[in-house]
């Protein structure tokens, strides 16, 4: 089949972006719109799904099909349409708040049930929309307009909860790296599975430079750690230094000091969780934070394919439902 | 049924209905006991209605008061229309069973005791300090026999090699062949059961079967009945029946929905009782195309339908009041994106977690008005087990004309009672159209999600199509383009054409109809499942020489066009419900018609003799009625 050749402005719609000027979903939205064309998917098969926040007008700025759901449950309308409609490709958009706070239920069980969708999570560590309230993802003795004294929640880490759940495929990537930005969007778009990428967001407004470690171009090299499968862990502006696995403790050695081999290859094919899930536990200052794709298995069965497998395979052996059969089928009687 | 004139030995005497319920422990097996000698006097013709009753706990405290299960059921030969108030025969097959049902046996009715089941142990449970069945009053009120069903049992099921734990087990069956014997039924369908369920235990179904076959033959050799009863054939309307209950009959009422639209049915929800058997009943039909989700939580079983339905599937949930709390966001979400969902309320009682196997008429104003904004949501109420098959399809109907959800208010009574089913012609029936617009792209012109039809609906458009890509959502839409607005005068109009949209749907259904006169003394308005209660008493007050007439609605918004006009009609409106005057507040409200409300909250269904004592004394207010109470007395009995 001949493809249409299509351009990101073919995935841009009408509307005004309403975004503060200087917001990181500018970016994200702008890769998004670079990747789609690459997939080879139109834009009538595709679907933007949303819950609420500032990330969750992100549908109204495409032009493909989409909804702006309601808060938290973007992952439950997504199962609906991807599961009786498989053929469509189906994205949620969703933020710390929305995704790990009110719909920390739906997120846990979309990822565990593996539908082949993508989740992408902008993860701004704080409340925009409603003005600069703390978010699961904020961190401890944040000072916010709700937390005046700071933050006593313990942050929640959205790869090691969906490294948890089972999920097929986690990824992480930062607003401000663009060209990493647009690799791992692709590459989550082409797993098969539910695929989740957290994307480092920077709000200008209620919590400018938070990540500012991660987005910078000049510290970033010194405090995330670029994941690539088969290659060893190195990191720093020099590519210094490297993670290395002691026991069940990983730890930053100097490259200089010890052989390549011994430091820790990344495979993200792994079936078995437990190197993900350390690797998802690496958190500035202490450590390089992980950026890339953590986790990628292929071959689990998506829930889609399944419950359209099960209408197949009952109707191969039960043939096709006749209901004038059922309707007459068990114990009845006539009256003339 | 008569009161026997002799008592000698066995003869059979034909009566008109029988009135029987059967109760024991909630493991004691009375529900399939019930179940079948439905089915079985269905099979011979009887109309039969039904009502189990049992606790919320699966294994409630044995013994015990709060863990008798019970089953009642009516089954005549003239049409019916509840499972009957006062017992003409009770089975009951320990002393917590027959404590908490005795009341409900009407005078010289039959009183069947499993004697086995009455020790000091069992006492202690139910908390009695002596043996009932030392009461006297129990042998001159009542015709007692007591029957020693466990030991007969264990003797019938010796050569089986059973242990003394599973030949007890058996006992109901053995129980179910004496009620068989003692009314004249056929074993046959339920040797035929036995057969089906147990059969790939043969030592099981051996069991159960001598016990069935013991039972019988322990009738028939006793003289301490006297008599048997026959209760002939019912003239119903002429076809194919079948015995059916109401979460059943929900089920398949909406595959035969999704059939006449042309789509395949998702099903998602949680489970919750009373409506989990629709679940169940589903996700045996995937050969039909059904796809049934058992979602996480209420609010992701909601929110996937109306994925599903942007998707352009017929998409359904159901819950119970409890759940439908934690829908309401999402009802209100499909209201504004004007997708077309069903969404099935069946009620119990409340508030919170209430009585969860109890029915109840609780949650008409939460549907109703229980979502923020004003959003309003068509309601359809089916009237009885069997109703439910054609007021799903309605739902649907009404959800594709509108393009909004629609609600379906059940209750527990409906959902676990069944009744004969009359098997309709699939053949015949019309289609329920739905046209997904085609891609604009050929005419070049630009989609716009929110333009409308004669119904107000906006078109349905499916991703897949191309040219058609918008986007939905919560946020207020501008008219026709779809897009985003804030603009006053158009949240005015947008408010104010959802509501007319609603409004609209009442030339799409039928004209109410009456029982009885056109106008008069008093209309009695019902609605749900309470229709069959209502109705035996409008009816037998008319036999009386009563002015009253009855309307039981199974649209609850809109109302039919010329409800108005009929409450009008009548000097006094009298509204029955299993809560404290909801819909009397609604027609109220609508109408400015004083109602009165006869109410009720036990967690039980109305009986006849209640309705037909308020009926009375309405109608007795300011004249006087020895005449009518002389002549309802005789219908009564």
């Amino acid at each position: 089949m001949n493809l249409p050749v299509l351009s990101a402005s073919d995935f841009a719609s009408d509307q005004d972006i309403r975004w503060c000027p200087g917001c990181g979903d500018y970016s994200i939205l702008a890769q998004m719109k670079k990747v789609l064309p690459q997939l080879g998917v139109l834009p009538e098969k595709t679907v933007f799904i949303s819950g609420i926040g500032c990330s969750s007008r992100f549908p109204y700025y495409m032009n493909t099909y989409g909804m702006h759901s309601i808060h938290g449950r973007a992952p439950a309308f997504a199962t609906g349409l991807k599961s009786t409609r498989p053929d469509l490709s189906v994205w949620v958009i969703t933020g710390d708040g929305d995704a790990l706070s009110i719909g920390g239920n739906h997120f846990i069980h979309l990822l565990r049930r593996n539908l082949d969708v993508n989740i992408v999570l902008f993860n701004n560590r704080i409340y925009g929309l409603t003005k600069g309230q703390y978010s699961p993802t904020s961190l401890e003795g944040h000072v916010t307009k709700s937390t005046p004294m700071g933050s006593i929640d313990h942050p929640l880490n959205p790869l090691s909860v969906a490294i948890a759940a089972e999920a097929t495929f986690v990824a992480r990537s930062i607003d401000a790296h663009v060209k990493h930005l647009e690799m791992t969007l692709r590459r989550a778009a082409q797993h098969k599975g539910t695929s989740l990428v957290e994307v480092y967001q920077n709000c200008n407004v209620f919590n400018d430079g938070a990540m500012a470690y991660a987005q910078d171009r000049n510290q970033r090299p010194e405090n995330t750690i670029e994941l690539e499968h088969g290659k060893p862990l190195i990191f720093g502006k020099n590519r210094d230094k490297g993670i290395r696995l002691v026991g069940h403790c990983l730890e930053i050695v100097k490259t200089a000091e010890v052989p390549t081999d011994d430091l820790l290859i990344h495979d993200e094919t792994s079936a078995d969780p437990a190197l993900h899930y350390m690797l998802s536990r690496l958190r500035y200052p202490e450590f390089p934070e992980p950026i890339g794709v953590l986790r990628n298995v292929t071959g689990v069965a998506t829930y889609d394919e399944q419950i359209n497998d099960q209408v197949v395979q009952a109707r191969s052996k039960k043939g096709v439902g006749d209901l004038q059969q059922l309707f007459n089928s068990g114990d009845t009687w006539q009256v003339a | 049924m008569d009161t026997p004139s002799s008592s000698n030995a066995t003869s059979v005497q034909y009566v008109s209905g029988i009135t029987v319920r059967m109760a024991g422990d909630s493991g004691d097996g009375m529900q399939l006991l019930g179940t079948q000698l439905t089915n079985t006097s269905a099979l011979a013709g009887n109309d039969v209605a039904t009502f189990p009753d049992f606790p919320a706990e699966i294994r409630a405290p044995r013994g015990t008061r709060a863990g008798v299960s019970g089953f009642q059921l009516q089954f005549a030969a003239e049409e019916i229309f509840t499972p009957g108030d006062s017992l003409d025969c009770l089975v009951v097959m320990n002393p917590a069973a027959l404590v908490t049902n005795l009341a409900d046996l009407r005078k010289g009715g039959i009183l069947v005791v499993n004697e086995d089941g009455f020790n000091a142990k069992e006492f202690k449970l139910a908390k009695l300090d002596k043996d009932p069945l030392e009461d006297e009053v129990l042998e001159s009120t009542y015709r007692l026999v007591k029957v020693p069903m466990t030991q007969l049992t264990r003797q019938a099921v010796a050569d089986l090699g059973l242990s003394v734990k599973h030949a007890d087990r058996c006992k109901n069956f053995f129980a179910m062949g004496l009620v068989y014997w003692l009314f004249g039924r056929s074993l046959e369908p339920t040797q035929r059961f036995i057969q089906t369920k147990f059969g790939m235990k043969p030592e099981v179904a051996q069991a159960n079967e001598t016990a069935l076959l013991a039972g019988w033959a322990y009738g028939e050799t006793t003289e301490a009945f006297g008599i048997s009863y026959r209760v002939e054939a019912a003239q119903l309307e002429p076809g194919t029946y079948k015995n059916l209950m109401g979460n059943q009959a929900l089920a398949w009422g909406l595959m035969t929905a999704a059939q006449r639209s042309g789509k395949e049915l998702f099903y998602s929800t949680y489970p919750i009782t009373p409506a989990s058997d629709i679940l169940h009943e589903l996700t045996r039909y995937k050969n039909y195309g059904v796809r049934t989700f058992q979602a996480e939580d209420e609010i992701a079983a909601v929110c996937a339908t109306i994925g599903a339905s942007f998707g352009g599937s017929m998409a359904v949930t159901a819950s119970s009041g409890p759940g439908i709390a934690l829908k309401a966001e999402a009802m209100g979400l499909g209201m504004i994106m004007e997708l077309p969902i069903v969404v099935i309320n069946v009620q119990r009682g409340g508030p919170s977690t209430g009585l969860p196997t109890k029915t109840e008429q609780s949650d008409l104003l939460q549907v109703m008005f229980g979502r923020n904004g004003e959003s309003p949501l068509p309601i359809v109420a089916p009237a009885g087990p069997a109703d439910c098959f054609e007021m799903a399809q309605e739902a649907w109907r009404l959800a594709v004309r509108a393009m909004c959800p629609v609600v379906l208010l059940s209750d527990g009574y409906i959902a676990n009672g069944s009744e004969p089913w009359k098997i309709p012609n699939v053949a015949e029936m019309e289609p329920i159209e739905i046209q997904h617009p085609e891609g604009a792209a050929q005419t070049g012109e630009k989609f716009m999600p929110y333009s409308r039809d004669e119904n107000l609906a906006r078109p349905w458009a499916v991703p897949g199509t191309a040219g058609l890509m918008h986007r939905l959502g919560g946020l207020e839409k501008e008219d026709v383009t779809g897009n985003v607005s804030y603009d006053p005068a158009n949240h005015q109009h947008m408010t104010d054409t959802r509501a007319r949209k609603i409004e609209l749907l009442a030339e799409q259904i039928p004209l109410q109809t009456v029982f009885g006169d056109k106008s008069g003394e008093i209309l009695v308005v019902s609605w749900g499942g309470t229709y069959g209660a209502c109705h035996t008493a409008v009816s037998r007050c008319r036999k009386a020489g009563l002015s009253v007439s009855h309307v039981h609605l199974r649209y609850l918004n809109p109302f039919s066009r010329n409800l108005g006009q009929l409450l009008r009609s009548f000097k006094t409106v009298l509204v029955p419900e299993l809560n404290t005057g909801q819909l009397r507040m609604l027609l109220r409200n609508q109408f400015l018609v004083d109602c009165r409300g006869i109410n009720k909250v036990q967690g039980k269904p109305f009986t006849v003799r209640e309705l037909v004592e308020a009926i009375r004394d309405q109608a007795c207010v300011d004249r006087d009625c020895t005449v009518v109470d002389q002549k309802l007395q005789l219908c009564a009995s």
